[in-house]
């Protein structure tokens, strides 16, 4: 029992430190680890669980961590497992942190930092192209698209609310056609 | 902010509202990483003032350049900043607290709740919103980010170098933190007033 903890913390953490720009990125070195290499879940288990972990909050990895170690472990697994897959990204980003708190008022990161200003709004804007590409299908989505971005930019609404709301608007236009049969 | 305050007892109050901050944008993070931008920036820089606007978009570019979920690194980052490595592990169990929870109970007793119409109906509405907060986040922090061309040019080449080229993120970064240094270090005192200028459109304002 205690190995099988310690292998999740370990497997996870690897996972963990090798995942860059989070979410769909390490799928495949999820499937390689879980799947193929520990045999934990079979294929169609770990299908069921992207499927899970897109309709449920949090990160991909983070949900399939906590998935998987209960699967093999119970709760405690799942714990071992969730906190291999953040604790190195935690000890990276504190030592990041503590670099860059130490050096921001210098010219010379404050001039990278310019730099990197740019770099992170090309990439949410780059994420906001593949997102579009992957969800907008027909006109429905594309209204709630429109509603929510002026519900956020103009009107100033909490994106919380934004997205209860959009969850009813999909019950309300989807989950209709779903109760008549042969649709 | 002080780093590394000891825990008093006058701290824990704050570790947890930092917790149940993290918590909030935990339990409403669908899509991963960027959906999350627009409700970190509403609640750590509007609602809480904790940081500066400006501060939360170096927090956003450092926070990729780490490996590991983007959400879960924002907030050590933040945490961090805030309040040392105590603020850290709060935020950051804030953060992965509520997916965890919702994972067990799944785990334990509905495995096949993807079935349920109802639930895809749901996120059929959800999806395309998460895409509306994404793209918010992208204008909310262009407008704050991109004030002079040279700015805009780095933040094109970067859009190309990700989009169209698939070249990786941490290259980018790291090439767009190149451009910064050789383009915004020469003139130094023209960079601060160009600052001052753009913290005058940012967002906090409006």
């Amino acid at each position: 029992m205690t190995s099988m903890l310690f292998k999740l913390l370990f497997t996870f953490s690897k996972i963990g430190l090798f995942t860059f720009g989070g979410g769909y990125a390490m799928i495949p070195l999820l499937e390689r680890e879980v799947v193929q290499g520990n045999k934990w879940l079979s294929m169609k288990e770990f299908v069921d669980i992207i499927a899970i972990a897109e309709v449920t909050p949090g990160p991909v990895a983070v949900n399939s961590a906590t998935y998987v170690g209960y699967r093999m472990a119970g709760v405690l697994g799942a714990a071992f497992s969730t906190i291999g897959v953040v604790l190195p990204s935690f000890v990276i980003v504190i030592s990041l942190a503590s670099l860059f708190l130490r050096y921001k008022d210098t010219p010379s990161v404050k001039a990278m930092s310019g730099g990197l200003r740019a770099a992170v709004t090309a990439m949410i804007a780059s994420a906001t192209f593949s997102t579009a590409k992957a969800c907008l299908g027909d006109v429905q989505d594309v209204v709630i698209l429109g509603l929510v971005l002026f519900a956020i930019l103009k009107m100033k609404i909490h994106p919380i609310i934004c997205i209860f709301v959009a969850a009813l608007l999909g019950i309300a236009l989807w989950g209709g056609m779903m109760l008549i049969p042969g649709l | 902010m002080q780093i590394g305050k000891g825990v008093s007892s006058v701290n824990i109050r704050f570790f947890w509202e930092l917790f149940l901050s993290f918590f909030k944008i935990g339990a409403f993070t669908f899509g991963g990483g960027h959906a999350m931008v627009p409700l970190i920036q509403k609640e750590v820089v509007d609602a809480k003032g904790w940081i500066k606007a400006e501060d939360f978009i170096d927090i956003l570019a450092l926070a990729q350049t780490a490996p590991g979920p983007v959400a879960a690194n924002t907030s050590v980052f933040v945490g961090y900043k805030l309040a040392g490595i105590p603020g850290a592990i709060w935020a950051l169990l804030g953060t992965i607290l509520p997916s965890y929870m919702v994972i067990l109970v799944i785990a334990i007793y509905f495995v096949r709740i993807t079935d349920s119409a109802v639930v895809n109906a749901a996120f059929s509405g959800i999806r395309p919103a998460v895409v509306a907060l994404i793209a918010s986040a992208a204008i909310n922090i262009g407008r704050m980010a991109l004030c002079d061309l040279k700015g805009v040019g780095i933040s094109i080449l970067a859009f190309i170098a990700i989009a169209v080229a698939g070249i990786h993120p941490i290259p980018v970064i790291l090439g767009s933190a190149v451009l910064g240094y050789v383009f915004f270090r020469e003139d130094e005192t023209s960079t601060l007033s160009n600052e001052i200028d753009c913290e005058q459109q940012d967002l906090s304002k409006d």
